[in-house]
């Protein structure tokens, strides 16, 4: 425990230290105020949802952002070496850095919050169905950051990182689409969309938090956290 | 304290190492030395469990590394080879960073980031982030790293290599003093350096052991390698018949021949002088001896010798 927390706070300061994460935050707080801001103006309507629902494609360039350096940083400089010789179990570190890339989400996140709070000042919001999202957001985002990080631990370079951190996530979304499923007989196209990483997502910022897309979510990160340990374990096998 | 038993490690493109075997005693300094590519880092990352090896095992002190590697690095201070550190952190952030990771906290943190920092003599350097230190002083918080749990046994992979003459100086001073209470596996390929800090050495080349023992060992080893050399004006034939018969003549070897003149490498007894016994028998012949002396192997030629010879796969 005391490894993980170690890693976790040294990587969480890791945004800070550089410019980068302020940049991030920049980033992602104008161009998600920017596109609700617009459709709030143009239709006239207090509703959080086109917020809720831009999210997914907005996640899918700033969640490979914050995480392509996790490993791919320290494989480059070889600090992955004085790491892993160190007292700590493997899944401790990759824990650290899942949950320190977690953390800066979350505060992205949380800087959102003008946008609801803003909303409720000129109309009605229902608070409910905003936490739900909410919560649909940081399960969603919690999916795209265990294939971000999976994706750093796959290159030794940040930026084919970030690109493959953001075509696989692209690529889960994409199975889910409707007009990719049209393609497709029924049966598997059911199969599909349930696989599909925004299909459960949907269903939560619609207001219904049901136990299946929470699982769903869960699971995708167990996958990835996985996928993870494997790398860490070809490492030490010299590949 | 170390036991290398037989470890092999081949990878995509070259064997690294090909059985591998050897122990460190607790209180040694082990000199580990070998040319580039040798497999000196491959052994210590296997050490550190770092690396798996695809044979073989490693003990430290009763753990098997492969069985218990949490317990292993607890008591091992590692710096690999280049140093890698966080360049973008302040050194007492770095240090704070690995004593947490090793468990340290509050005043046992503290103080155990003040002892290696005075260790290691980056007092005036504390607050300096760590890219903008020399080289020289990099290599310390490298080193500092490694000693913040006080460990028993210290790894260091070529720690002095790419620094500059007096910074050389200054590191091997500060191995040495951390020699007098630790047990230290050091990897260099050049030979001084062990001479200066290490009192035992194991000699590697592609993959495999070649040599080991205190530096007195190989030395006398490598005096055990002398030659003496003789060139005379005489028949060859005559003189080789003669070196044959005589008993403190075990072998010889025709090196050179010019305009009548030969050169003879003779080797003698073990630990014998044969000059003056060549001498007297060249009179007695009626040889016209040209020159004699005798050439000893050093240290460096034994290492030489060891090293660019292709070892049979
Ligand atoms: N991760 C790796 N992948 C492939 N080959 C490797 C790897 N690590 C080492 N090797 C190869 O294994 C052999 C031994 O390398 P190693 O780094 O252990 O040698 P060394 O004695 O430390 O050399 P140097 O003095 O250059 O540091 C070399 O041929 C090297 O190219
Ligand atoms: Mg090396």
């Amino acid at each position: 425990m005391r490894g993980m927390t170690a890693i976790l706070k040294k990587e969480f300061k890791a945004y800070w230290i550089s410019p980068m994460g302020y940049i991030y935050l920049v980033v992602f707080l104008s161009l998600t105020m920017w596109i609700f801001f617009r459709g709030f103006f143009i239709i006239n309507q207090a509703n959080i949802r086109t917020f809720f629902s831009i999210l997914p494609w907005v996640f899918l360039l700033f969640i490979p952002a914050i995480t392509m350096r996790l490993w791919t940083e320290e494989r480059r400089l070889g600090t992955l070496e004085l790491i892993l010789t160190l007292p700590v179990k493997d899944h401790e570190v990759l824990f650290g850095k899942f949950l320190a890339a977690y953390l800066f989400l979350i505060i992205s996140l949380i800087l959102t919050l003008p946008l609801p709070i803003s909303v409720s000042l000129i109309g009605n919001l229902d608070w409910g169905q905003v936490i739900t999202s909410y919560i649909g957001a940081l399960l969603l985002g919690g999916a795209y950051l265990s294939i971000g990080i999976f994706a750093s631990s796959i290159s030794f370079n940040q930026i084919v990182s970030f690109i493959l951190g953001a075509v696989f996530i692209f690529l889960l979304y994409l199975i889910g689409m409707q007009w990719i499923l049209m393609t497709f007989p029924p049966k598997i196209a059911a199969v599909l969309q349930y696989l599909g990483l925004g299909y459960h997502y949907e269903g939560i910022i619609r207001g219904v938090l049901d136990i299946r897309d929470i699982l769903y979510y869960l699971s995708v990160m167990a996958i990835f956290l996985y996928l993870n340990l494997r790398s860490i374990e070809i490492w030490r096998l010299g590949g | 304290m170390i036991e290398v038993l037989n470890l092999k490690k081949r990878f995509a493109t070259a064997v690294a190492l090909d059985g591998v075997s050897f122990s460190v005693q607790k209180g040694e300094v082990l000199g580990f030395l070998g040319p580039n590519g040798a497999g000196k880092t491959t052994t210590m990352r296997i050490i550190t469990g770092f690396l798996i090896p695809d044979e073989g095992t490693v003990k430290v002190g009763e753990y098997d590394v492969l069985e218990h590697p949490l317990e292993v690095k607890r008591l091992i201070g590692y710096l690999p080879e280049d140093n890698p550190i966080y360049q973008e952190m302040r050194v007492n952030e770095f240090l704070n960073f690995v004593a947490e990771i090793r468990g340290l906290t509050g005043a046992e943190k503290r103080a155990a980031i003040e002892r290696v920092i005075e260790t290691t003599g980056l007092e005036s350097k504390y607050k300096k982030t760590i890219e903008t230190l020399s080289k020289g002083y990099k290599q310390r918080v490298g080193l500092a790293q490694a000693l913040l749990h006080d460990p028993e046994i210290l790894i260091l992979d070529e720690p002095t290599t790419g620094l500059d003459p007096s910074q050389i100086v200054e590191i091997r001073r500060l191995i040495k003093d951390l020699g007098k209470e630790k047990t230290i596996v050091l990897s260099t390929h050049i030979l001084p350096e062990v001479q200066v800090t290490a009192s035992r050495v194991t000699i590697i080349n592609q993959g495999k052991i070649v040599a080991q023992g205190t530096l007195e060992e190989l030395t006398q080893k490598a005096a055990e390698g002398e030659s003496t050399y003789v060139e005379l004006r005489a028949n060859p034939e005559d003189v080789e018949q003669t070196f044959s018969s005589v008993p403190w003549i075990e072998r010889f070897q025709r090196v050179e021949e010019r305009d009548g003149v030969y050169r003879w490498a003779v080797r003698g007894p073990e630990g014998q002088d044969i000059r003056e016994n060549l001498f007297k028998l060249a009179v007695e012949k009626n040889w016209t001896l040209l020159e004699l002396w005798r050439e000893r192997a050093t240290l460096e030629e034994i290492f030489l010798h060891l090293t660019t010879e292709e070892v049979p796969a």
